[in-house]
């Protein structure tokens, strides 16, 4: 039952990204990904993770409102058709040899409902549900072993977006923004 | 068959991140890599009739120990999904960027405009 | 931008407080049910943009001005250290759940699970400041059919 839901739901992302990437005006491919990432946190419900639909609709909703930001007021219909031939010849032969990689490794996966954790002896994850409760206090698993076994990640991740901030923020900086704006030099030399 | 559904979610992202000429679309490329490899995550930690991994009144400690899904990729794929979003607005603002100088998002013509500056 | 929808306006002076609320309940409760810091920063910061995009950048920074938003982000990083730190001094070890061991609350309850609210909190604090500095900044530049991009006065 689970399986069945779960392959339409990920019919529908691939059909949806599809469209996404192959249409011609840039609205619809943005609310094609939408689409795309709404299905995804359906995905993420039935297969048992309430914390990840839950982030997954939010930061799907503040995505959109950039992406639509950004293109709201360029025009809608894109100047230039697609690529050349020589590009999507490249571009097949690399997805192909991808797909024969992905084609190897996915035998050595166990079926689907089989969990790796349960192969694996002494994985992590059995003493997390074993002693999480107990040792942290938090009923949330998941929020156990982000915010206390693995809180080393958690501040990694904090750094990641402190910088990725700072970047977007100099990027778009007014002082920075007029030296290149105005000296038609420095736009030479940059590129 | 879940497993392959995943992959192709990836390689259609791949298609796109390498024939599309439009700074956009690239970044929605990007962002199909993205949930492919996340619902890939969560995917291998999956038990067949699984709950949540959630202790609550009704679920016991020993049935959560049974029947519980993997926690640990989920744990992982919440910071990775927020790092998602941090760096799709840098590369926004990078596409913004280069909208204000060049005046257009395509590759092609901003090549071509640095060629003519450079002659 | 004086041409605002009169319903947009209104709607979002009712609807944004509850949308906080929303996002300050599943930060409080992220150790016991769904949500947690990352999620509930991000409805934090919606409540923000909503004023935002509906009643313009003025309305916005009066709620969570420019100075104070950079503090808080600041400020929520340096709360999650200053745990951190906090188990080496009482425990000897980096990020340990200290205040678990010396009051271990009762299971299933609101305050049971030590500094693991506490770190929410901080992390809940950054992700709603940074988010929503990005995207001040993103909506303060207009792209309009002319390249000319108005500038946003900030310093």
């Amino acid at each position: 039952m689970t399986e069945s839901l779960l392959i339409s739901i990920l019919v529908f992302m691939i059909i949806s990204s599809v469209v996404a990437l192959f249409t011609d005006e840039l609205i619809s491919a943005i609310i094609a990904i939408g689409a795309l990432g709404f299905g995804g946190s359906i995905a993420y419900l039935i297969m048992g993770a309430p914390d990840l639909a839950i982030t997954q609709i939010v930061v799907e909703v503040v995505s959109l409102v950039l992406l639509i930001r950004v293109t709201i007021g360029v025009g809608l219909r894109l100047t230039a058709g697609c690529c050349s031939k020589t590009r999507t010849a490249v571009a097949g032969a690399v997805v192909l040899l991808t797909s024969f990689v992905f084609a190897f490794s996915l035998r050595l996966f166990p079926a689907f409902g089989d969990a790796v954790m349960g192969r694996v002896q002494y994985a992590p994850s059995i003493f997390y549900i074993e002693y999480g409760l107990h040792s942290t206090g938090a009923s949330n698993l998941v929020t156990a072993i982000l915010l206390d076994f693995r809180a080393y990640d958690t501040l990694g991740e904090a750094t990641v977006i402190f910088t990725a901030v700072l970047g977007g923020i100099a990027l778009l900086r007014k002082r920075g923004r007029n030296i290149s704006a105005g000296d038609e030099v420095s736009r030479g030399d940059t590129a | 068959m879940l497993y392959t559904l995943t992959s192709v979610l990836f390689l259609v992202g791949l298609f796109g991140l390498l024939t599309q000429r439009n700074i956009i679309k690239i970044i929605i490329s990007v962002s199909i890599i993205e949930s492919a490899v996340n619902l890939f995550l969560v995917l291998v930690g999956y038990r067949k009739e699984g709950l949540a991994p959630i202790i609550t009144r009704h679920t016991s400690h020993g049935k959560i120990m049974e029947l519980s899904v993997d926690p640990f990729p989920q744990a992982m794929v919440v910071t990775s999904i927020v790092i998602g979003l941090s760096v799709m607005a840098l590369m926004i603002a990078i596409a913004l960027r280069l909208y204000h100088i060049y005046g257009t998002y395509n590759i092609d013509e901003i090549k071509k405009k640095q060629e003519e500056e450079k002659t | 931008m004086k041409d605002r929808s009169l319903i947009a306006v209104i709607i979002s002076r009712w609807v944004s407080p509850f949308i906080f609320l929303y996002g300050v309940h599943l930060i409080a409760y992220g150790h016991l049910s769904p949500g947690g810091g990352f999620p509930g920063g991000v409805v934090l910061a919606c409540s923000f943009i909503l004023a935002l995009l509906a009643r313009g950048k003025l309305a916005a920074l009066k709620r969570m001005p420019y100075v104070f938003a950079k503090k808080l982000d600041a400020s929520g990083a340096f709360i999650f250290l200053l745990t951190a730190f906090a188990g080496l001094i009482f425990a000897r070890v980096f990020f340990l759940n200290f205040l678990n061991q010396i009051f271990p609350g009762q299971e299933l309850r609101l305050f049971s699970a030590g500094t693991v609210m506490i770190n929410n909190f901080a992390i809940g604090i950054k992700i709603c400041a940074s988010i929503f500095l990005v995207i001040l900044f993103i909506s303060a530049l207009r792209v309009g059919k002319d390249t000319e991009m108005k500038t946003m006065e900030e310093d």
